[in-house]
């Protein structure tokens, strides 16, 4: 076929099967934080790639540290759970200064939190300068993994697999198994009666915020194995961001993850078949008619309107 | 459509006399304070300033008084912008000064792309009134369609604001991508033909736009418009139809934007995708709520002081402008929604010699924007003064 | 164009450096007072008795402000040295700095402050195309001077313009050549980002391979500026199996192509890959072990053993800091107060038309890349040179092409 060989397309399907999951998964954690802000709460947070980056450049400077001190093999447990902690303290702040007193404006909050974006990015560039950065990654992350001699898989793509799916566990069992989770979820659905049945509802706001903004960090602390960090990363990711969120249906866990999924096969399967640019262009034409014809996205939540 | 445009006034039309005073003294300022107290470099970037203020006087339009907030706005001035660039570029290409080229007579980045005849969609920009045509009716036109398949479905809010920015971002990487059709990511440059345009034009064009928003604004549709931003539904129930004055007035917002941008091309002197994308977009609404979302003039203003600001700032403390850019964004929002043109209203009234120009306009209920039109909220809408609003709406967002 | 061949060329850039070197010593002694102000500036720039101004025009903020730090550095650096030699016909120079904020119009825009307000004498300034491109207009039209320091695409020769970098084919031809003699390559794979620069490189490499190297490209790709998901495409590189990857990817991009050519198993053992996009500049952000054994074509590595080039990086070191590295970009940058220094003395004066037909046929034989001449077209005569990159992400020049002249309208590639 095509003058190639059948087991040559084997392997190629096995890995162009990969990218697209890796590109999944990449995109999943991505838009998680950010279905959980806007789903739940219906806040816009456009400064969501800057919380991406705090995660990013905490993960960049541990690793410099952890060059120093000779821990460099297994520094991203930490580095993972700072940058959670980091992107969460700053959201929980956000949320206390300015986005609480913005929930009846959604719209506003959308250009408040671009202004934020700005200043962060600014903060960024003052700190660690106008360059891009990179971790030093650990050996183990470097290279790729072989079942056959002729196929390889990417380890740091296989990492961002593992840890995208320990968070969406992780938020799968914070929503709907805990005791928190049962308190946002009440209070989404019905704040007054929430409120009278004691549930501190501004308090459940700002965790929800600021949990959201710190899984945004955890990706930008896991997109430091594929690419670099600059002052302006973020702008890059908040697009596609919203992309999945909206066409996933606001508000519906089920739905970020299968929009995700669509949309990273489709424009990982485009790519190969177009150029690169094309399929991305493709890729957004065919989300945007779809959004047009539904409105609601994939997974309309079942809640009553 | 003109059944709802009722008559007007011509007073009503201007404003009252605190709006012919605004109209006045906005008028001597470009028309006579500028050009005379500028020096004429300063003067070109004034210019260049004021083609953005047509973005934001569609702004306020759209946003400010249609509830409707488009971060797109950046495809239509740059629709109007390509539109004027392509009718400049091929002027300026003429065979004896493309003579070095292998195909004289097309514009250089063809040329280097290998394109040895001007592709058909070029054809209609040999001519200047097919031009100014197409800058009027391609981007009204393109506003028809994306307002056609969302307003009928009863997309708003948030979801609109979003699937426009996506399509600014199509249309930029679509720009880039087809190099050899549209410049690529540098654009069309090297207009020569009007450079240094006189910018009394450009002011002149900026009042017919603004005397035609405010004609809309204070015809019956203007109060439609208003009700329907506030109380979308309760309009939707007295039986009109919602979207069709949605489209209406995208489209019109849209093509006021374009001609912005073929002013744009007129006074710098070249169009590159740079203007089409999610950044200026974004930046041009935010000189419209530095002015005053509501306010016709204030988004002139507006738009004039943000870019004199920037200027500024990235001349003498370029650290400091991404701060002060995004610092504005913040406060503007929070704690000044009705921006300059707010501000203004609160304390000229009481100035006694502003006083008179104040008598025929009634004390306005401060603006307080409501949970925008998406199609959840509009179920459980804010009232107005109702204290404990933040509960309500956000029972709004999620139900 | 003139059509000299190569040798006659080196003997007239022999024989201009005995001239130059004479012309040297006096100018360097010149002295203010023997090019009266009145004389020396006709068209009213800013010269007084004492100073010339003199703009820099490049990015300090926004996403160029990346790149283009490197260049403000080094005109800063060949000023202070300027001046600290005593200036230009015994003015200092006075640099009045602007910001163009990676935004292209500002490009335009400051370009018109620099020269309608400040009157300077001459602007170092622009890196990306766009906004070069932009500023032109402008330039040609207040008849000013500037010195472009990056490699690009060429197709442009504005007598308002020195263009201190290569034009495409200075860069990719040499460079090709060597690849298809020393690896044998036969099948080429281009990818670059998308937009003018990398695609008018490729289309010159295409023409190249195919006619000149009777090879074939098995693939062309564009990756949209900033994109970070190379998936799909190393994958189609894999399923190709080229005999060598030419690439002209930039910017952020660049750090993910590496990093995910490297982690899909697609290193320097397996798989010969040029670049022309790759400087020391980029190598701080992709990390030298992602790029260990690939190559470069670029006309200066900051490795280079001369003499010249040891004392200008221990210069940049001293005045920036120890850990600041020099790309191609960057040493291209540093001509450029040089060759204007030079123009005004050869014209002895600072008016625009003097000094713009003064520099073309100067040597310039401290260059710290080596001796380069500027030609009729106002782009320089250089070398080409091929660096295989180390772990400690500095480059092994394997290769340095005879002078090659530059060609901003090649014939035959269009």
């Amino acid at each position: 076929m095509f003058g190639y060989s059948m087991a040559d397309i084997g392997n190629i399907v096995v890995m162009q099967g990969f990218s697209g999951l890796s590109m999944f998964t990449v995109l999943l954690l991505m838009a998680l934080g950010l279905a959980i802000i806007f789903g739940q709460m219906g806040v816009i947070n456009m400064a969501h790639g800057e919380f991406m980056a705090i995660g990013a450049y905490t993960t960049v400077m541990i690793s410099k540290l952890a060059a120093n001190y000779g821990f460099v093999n297994y520094y991203f447990v930490f580095a993972i759970v700072i940058a959670f902690a980091l992107a969460f303290a700053v959201g929980y702040f956000i949320e206390f200064i300015m986005i609480r007193h913005l929930y009846k404006r959604p719209l506003d909050t959308l250009l408040a939190t671009w202004g934020l974006s700005l200043v962060m990015q600014q903060i960024f560039r003052s700190t660690f300068g106008a360059k891009e950065v990179s971790a030093e990654l650990p050996e183990w992350m470097l290279g790729s993994f072989k079942p056959t001699p002729d196929i390889d898989i990417p380890i740091n793509g296989v990492f961002v697999m593992f840890l995208a799916i320990i968070v969406t566990a992780g938020v799968y069992l914070f929503m709907f198994r805990s005791r928190w989770g049962l308190r946002v979820r009440a209070t989404v659905q019905n704040r007054v009666m929430a409120g009278a049945v004691g549930i501190n509802t501004a308090k459940v706001d700002r965790m929800t915020f600021a949990l959201g903004c710190g899984i945004a960090g955890i990706a930008g602390a896991a997109f430091t194995t594929i690419a670099s960090t600059g002052p302006t990363t973020g702008t890059l990711y908040i697009v596609d961001s919203f992309m999945v969120v909206v066409f996933g249906g606001a508000a519906s866990l089920m739905g970020t993850i299968a929009s995700a999924f669509g949309i990273a096969q489709a424009q990982s399967i485009l790519q190969f078949f177009m150029t690169s640019s094309m399929g991305k262009v493709s890729t957004l034409l065919v989300i945007v008619g779809i959004l047009m014809m539904k409105p609601e996205g994939l997974f309309a939540s079942k809640l009553r309107k | 459509m003109s059944a709802i445009l009722s008559k007007l006034n011509s007073s009503e039309l201007l404003g009252g006399k605190k709006g012919v005073l605004g109209l006045a003294v906005l008028a001597a300022i470009i028309f006579v304070v500028l050009p005379l107290g500028v020096d004429i470099f300063r003067l070109n970037l004034v210019g260049k300033y004021l083609t953005y203020a047509f973005v934001a006087v569609s702004l306020v339009l759209l946003w400010g008084n249609g509830g409707i907030l488009s971060l797109g706005q950046g495809i239509f001035f740059g629709l109007g912008g390509y539109g004027m660039a392509m009718f400049m570029k091929l002027e300026a290409s003429d065979p004896i000064s493309t003579k070095i080229q292998t195909t004289p007579g097309i514009p250089d980045f063809m040329d280097w792309n290998q394109l040895t005849a001007i592709p058909w969609f070029w054809e209609p920009f040999k001519s200047l009134p097919l031009t100014i045509l197409a800058i009027l009716v391609i981007p009204a036109l393109f506003a028809y369609i994306i307002g056609f398949a969302m307003f009928k479905r009863r997309v708003g809010g948030v979801y609109f604001a979003i699937i426009t920015q996506a399509i600014a971002l199509i249309l930029s990487i679509l720009i880039v991508g087809q190099q050899g059709l549209t410049g690529g990511v540098n654009g069309i440059t090297d207009l020569k033909t009007m450079l240094g345009w006189d910018t009394r034009v450009n002011g002149i064009l900026l009042f017919g736009c603004i005397l035609l928003s405010r004609y809309i604004l204070t015809s019956k549709f203007g109060m439609l418009l208003l009700a329907m931003r506030d109380k979308e539904e309760r309009v939707r129930f007295s039986g009109y139809d919602v979207s069709d004055f949605k489209i209406f007035i995208f489209c019109i917002a849209a093509m006021i934007s374009a001609i912005g941008g073929a002013m744009f091309t007129l006074q710098v002197g070249f169009m590159s995708p740079s203007f089409v994308g999610i950044v200026p977009s974004i930046e041009m609404v935010i000189f419209c709520a530095v002015g005053g979302r509501i306010s016709l003039i204030g988004a002139v203003y507006g738009t004039l002081l943000v870019n004199y600001g920037k200027t500024f700032f990235s001349e003498t403390y370029p650290e400091l402008w991404l701060f002060l850019m995004g610092g504005l964004f913040m406060a503007v929002v929070m704690f000044f929604p009705n921006g300059l043109a707010g501000l203004w209203d609160q304390h000229a009234r009481k100035l006694k010699f502003m006083k008179r120009f104040y008598d025929d306009t009634p004390e306005p209920e401060r603006f307080e924007p409501t949970l925008s039109a998406t199609k959840e909220a509009v179920e459980a809408p804010v009232a107005k003064k109702e204290k404990p609003a933040k509960v309500a709406s956000m029972k709004g967002a999620k139900a | 164009m003139s059509t000299f061949n190569r040798r006659s060329f080196m003997k007239a850039g022999g024989a201009l450096v005995g001239a130059l070197l004479a012309v040297g010593v006096i100018s360097s002694h010149a002295l203010a007072a023997d090019y009266p102000t009145a004389k020396v500036n006709t068209t009213g720039l800013a010269v007084t008795d004492t100073t010339v101004k003199v703009g820099i025009l490049h990015s300090a903020t926004g996403t160029m402000a990346i790149s283009e730090t490197g260049s403000i550095q080094a005109e800063k650096l060949a000023i202070e040295q300027i001046n600290a030699m005593g200036g230009i016909l015994g003015r200092k120079i006075e640099v009045i700095q602007e910001d163009g904020a990676s935004d292209w119009p500002t490009f335009a825009e400051k370009s018109k402050k620099l020269l309608v307000k400040d009157k300077v004498a001459a602007v170092m300034g622009c890196w990306t195309s766009a906004s070069r491109k932009a500023a032109l207009p402008v330039f040609e039209k207040e008849n000013g001077l500037l010195f472009y320091p990056t490699f690009y695409e060429g197709l442009e020769q504005s007598k308002n313009v020195f263009y201190t970098g290569q034009e495409a084919t200075q860069q990719i031809l040499a460079g090709l050549d060597w690849i298809a003699k020393e690896k044998k390559a036969k099948t080429f794979y281009l990818i670059g980002s998308d937009y003018i620069w990398p695609r008018t490189s490729m289309k010159i490499a295409r023409k190249h391979i195919e006619k000149v190297l009777k090879g074939t490209v098995v693939g062309e790709e564009y990756i949209a500026l900033g994109d970070t998901q190379f998936g799909s495409v190393i994958n189609k590189i894999k399923l190709k199996k080229p005999d060598v990857i030419y690439a002209a990817v930039v910017g952020g991009s660049n750090v993910a192509w590496f990093k995910q050519l490297n982690a899909a198993g697609l290193n320097s053992s397996k798989q010969t890959m040029l670049t022309i996009s790759v400087t020391e500049d980029e190598v701080l952000g992709i990390g030298g072990e992602n790029l260990a054994g690939f190559y470069s074509a670029m006309k200066y590595f900051q490795s280079q053993d001369n003499p010249e080039n040891k004392k200008f990086v221990a210069a940049f070191k001293k005045k920036w800091g120890d850990k600041s590295v020099i790309g191609d970009v960057t040493q291209a940058a540093y001509l450029g107060p040089w060759l204007y220094k030079a123009a005004v003395e050869r014209a002895g004066s600072f008016d625009v038309d003097k000094v713009q037909a003064a520099l073309p046929g100067y040597v310039f034989k401290d260059a710290p890349e080596g001796p380069v001449t500027v030609e009729a077209n106002h782009h320089l005569t250089t070398k080409l040179r091929i660096g295989q990159w180390g772990k400690d992400g500095q480059a092994k020049v394997v290769y340095t092409s005879d002078y090659i002249k530059p060609d901003p309208f090649p014939k035959g590639y269009q």
